[in-house]
C-alpha cells in the first residue's frame, strides 16, 4: 500500500509496521510512532513541544553556566578524577569541569571555499 | 504522477556541480543558504564556515544557444569569523543563517549575510582600472626620493585585469539575545528586519548603533516559553507589512502602522487541528521551518516537516493549498525523533510567476509542485545524472508493500543527505539546489 501524494489524506497504516494494539482496531501511524517512542523513553516528558525542548533549543552554543556553577563542579570534583573531554562536547556544565585550556580553539576557515574551486 | 514529457511541463537537465566529490564532508563545507540576486545573474552561498562565494552568470553566447550562460565564480570572501562571548559564555558559529541581495542601485552590488548575532552589509563592487604614472611613487609603490624627480606627468588610468572585491559597509552587531534566523529587507529598499527566536528587530541600512524590537514574544517567566519564532518575512509589496512563523504552525501578519510594537498580530493564520489525530509528534511536524510570500504579494507559502502549504492572505482559518512532500515519513517519526532529522529546517521558494513551488527532501531528492496542473514530481541532486541536456529522470519513493523498479523504499532512502536549500531564479527555469557539500544548477531543456 504506497502512501498516496498530493492529497492532504493520512497515509493507510501498513500492515509490516503495525504494532500488536489490542485497544483500536486502525491506528493512526503516528500514534503507532508514539508508542513506539514511549516503548524506549518511558520518562519521556508529557509536553514534548513544551518548555524543555524549546529551552534546549535557546540555549544553543552556551558553554558553561557561570562561575558559580563552575566553582561548584570544581570544588565536588577535587577529590575524583579530571574526567577528559569526551565525545560529548555539547554537554552545558554539569560534572565535566570546562577550563580555558579545554575550549576547542576557534580558528575561522583560512581554506577557500570548495564552491570556488 | 508528473512525468517527464508533456505538455507544458518543465524539462529539467543537470546544468553544473560546485563543490568537491569527495564523500569527506569538512563541516566548514556545509552549506546553509543559497539566494539568487534580483535579475539572477549573481548566485550566492554560505557556508559553515563563515563563508560567502557568488557565481555569476556569464552572458549568453549567440552560437550556443541551446544552453543559458553558465554560472562562474565571481566573488568569494570570509563574512564571519567564529567569536566567543566571555562574558555570557556562549560559542557563536559562524555559520551563515541567511543572505539577502539589495536591489542594484549602482555600479556595485550589496548583500546583508547574517549569523547567529552579527549582520553585516557587503558591498561588492568591480576594478576593471588602475592609475598608473604617479610622480612621486614608483609602479610598485615605493616611494621615489623627491630631489630624482625633474619633470611632472599627468597619472593616466589603464585597464588591468577584473578584481572583484568585497567590502563590509556596515556591521550590525548586539542587537540579539538569540539566534537570527531570518533577515529580510523591506521594500522601501532602507529597512530591514532580523528575527531571532523571541524577538524581531527594524534596522535602517544607514544606522548600525541603533534598531527597533518590533515584536517581542519572550515572556516574563520563561518557563512559561511554549513557543518560538521560526521564521520572518517583510511583505514584497507593502512596506508596512510582515509575517512571522512559529514552532506552533502559526503564523501572524503584523502592520507596523497599527502600533511601534507590533505584538498583536493583525492576522493569525492557524489551520485547525483535528484532536483526535494529536499525537507526541505533532506540535514538532507542525514547526514552520521557513515563510516565503509570492512574488504577487496575495499568497504565503509556509514549510513544515512534511508539508508545503499555501496561503491566501485573505484567510487565516487554512490554507488553500497543501501539498504532502514525504508523506511517508509519517510512519518513521520515531526513528527520525532518534536521530534528530525530525528537527531538520528545510525551506521552499516559488518560480518567478508563482506557479510552481520547490522545497527540499532526503536522499538528496527535492520536489516541485506546480499549483495550476496540480501535478508534482520528485528528483534526485546526484553526480551520476551529470549529462548536460539530458532530461533528469523523475524519482519515486515506495513507501511500503512491493516495489516497483525504479523506486526506492523508504528505509534505504539516506537521512544524511538532505537538501535543506534550494532557490529559483526570478526569471528563468534556473534553479540552484544545495546538498550538504554541493551545489547544483539545473535549467531546463531548451529547443
Amino acid at each position: 500500500m504506497a502512501a498516496t501524494l498530493g492529497t492532504g489524506a493520512r497515509a493507510e497504516e501498513s500492515g509490516q509496521e503495525k504494532q500488536d494494539m489490542q485497544e483500536k482496531e486502525t491506528v493512526t501511524p503516528e500514534r503507532a510512532e508514539e508508542a513506539k517512542l514511549k516503548a524506549k523513553y518511558p520518562n519521556l516528558g508529557q509536553k514534548p513541544g513544551g518548555s524543555d525542548f524549546l529551552m534546549k533549543r535557546l540555549q544553543k552554543g552556551q558553554k558553561y553556566f557561570d562561575s558559580g556553577d563552575y566553582n561548584m563542579a570544581k570544588a565536588k570534583m577535587k577529590n575524583k578524577q579530571l574526567p577528559s573531554a569526551g565525545p560529548d562536547k555539547n554537554l552545558v556544565t554539569g560534572d565535566h569541569i570546562p577550563t580555558p585550556q579545554d575550549l576547542p580553539q576557534r580558528k575561522s576557515s583560512l581554506v577557500t571555499s570548495k564552491l570556488a574551486g | 504522477m508528473l512525468g517527464a514529457g508533456g505538455g507544458n511541463d518543465i524539462q529539467w537537465c543537470f546544468s553544473q556541480v560546485k563543490g568537491a566529490v569527495d564523500d569527506d564532508v569538512a563541516e566548514a563545507d556545509i552549506i546553509s543558504t543559497v539566494e539568487f540576486n534580483h535579475s539572477g545573474e549573481l548566485l550566492a552561498t554560505g557556508d559553515k564556515g563563515g563563508r560567502v562565494v557568488i557565481f555569476q552568470q556569464e552572458q549568453e553566447n549567440k552560437t550556443q544557444s541551446h544552453s543559458r550562460g553558465e554560472y562562474n565564480v565571481y566573488s568569494t570572501f570570509q563574512s564571519h569569523e567564529p567569536e566567543f562571548d566571555y562574558l555570557k559564555s556562549l560559542e557563536i558559529e559562524e555559520k551563515i543563517n541567511k543572505i539577502r541581495w539589495l536591489p542594484q542601485k549602482n555600479a556595485a552590488q550589496f548583500l546583508l549575510s547574517t549569523n547567529d548575532k552579527t549582520i553585516k552589509l557587503w558591498k561588492i563592487s568591480e576594478r576593471d582600472k588602475r592609475p598608473e604614472g604617479y610622480n612621486l611613487k614608483e609602479e610598485d609603490g615605493r616611494y621615489r626620493d623627491p630631489t630624482t624627480v625633474t619633470t611632472l606627468r599627468v597619472p593616466v588610468f589603464r585597464p588591468m585585469d577584473l578584481m572583484v572585491e568585497a567590502s563590509p559597509r556596515r556591521i550590525f552587531a548586539n542587537a540579539h539575545t538569540y539566534h537570527i534566523n531570518s533577515i529580510s529587507i523591506n521594500s522601501d529598499y532602507e529597512t530591514y528586519l532580523s528575527a531571532d527566536d523571541l524577538r524581531i528587530n527594524l534596522w535602517h541600512l544607514e544606522i548600525t548603533d541603533r534598531s527597533f524590537n518590533i515584536v517581542d514574544i519572550k515572556p516574563a517567566n520563561m518557563e512559561e516559553l511554549t513557543e518560538v519564532i521560526t521564521a520572518a518575512e517583510f511583505h514584497p509589496n507593502s512596506c508596512n507589512t510582515f509575517v512571522y512563523s512559529s514552532s506552533k504552525g502559526t503564523i501572524r501578519l503584523c502592520d507596523m502602522r497599527a502600533s511601534a510594537l507590533c505584538d498583536r498580530h493583525s492576522k493569525l493564520f492557524e489551520e485547525p487541528e483535528d484532536p483526535s489525530n494529536r499525537s507526541f509528534f505533532s506540535e514538532i511536524i507542525s514547526s514552520i521551518s521557513d515563510v516565503k510570500f509570492s512574488h504577487s504579494g496575495r499568497y504565503m507559502m509556509t514549510r513544515d516537516y512534511l508539508s508545503v502549504k499555501i496561503w491566501d492572505l485573505n484567510m487565516e482559518n487554512r490554507p488553500v493549498e497543501t501539498y504532502q512532500v514525504h508523506e511517508y515519513l509519517r510512519s518513521k517519526l520515531c526513528s527520525l525523533y532518534e536521530n534528530d532529522c525530525i528537527f531538520d529546517k528545510f525551506e521552499c521558494c516559488w518560480n518567478g510567476s508563482d506557479s510552481i513551488v520547490m522545497t527540499g527532501s532526503y536522499n538528496n531528492f527535492f520536489r516541485m509542485f506546480d499549483r495550476n496542473t496540480k501535478r508534482d514530481i520528485t528528483l534526485e541532486a546526484s553526480r551520476e545524472n551529470n549529462k548536460p541536456r539530458t532530461v533528469l529522470k523523475p524519482r519515486k519513493v515506495c513507501a511500503s508493500g512491493k516495489r516497483k523498479k525504479d523506486e526506492i523504499s523508504v528505509d534505504s532512502l539516506d537521512f544524511n543527505k538532505k537538501i535543506l536549500h534550494t532557490a529559483w531564479h526570478p526569471k528563468e527555469n534556473i534553479i540552484a539546489v544545495a546538498t550538504t557539500n554541493n551545489l547544483y544548477i539545473f535549467q531546463d531543456k531548451m529547443n
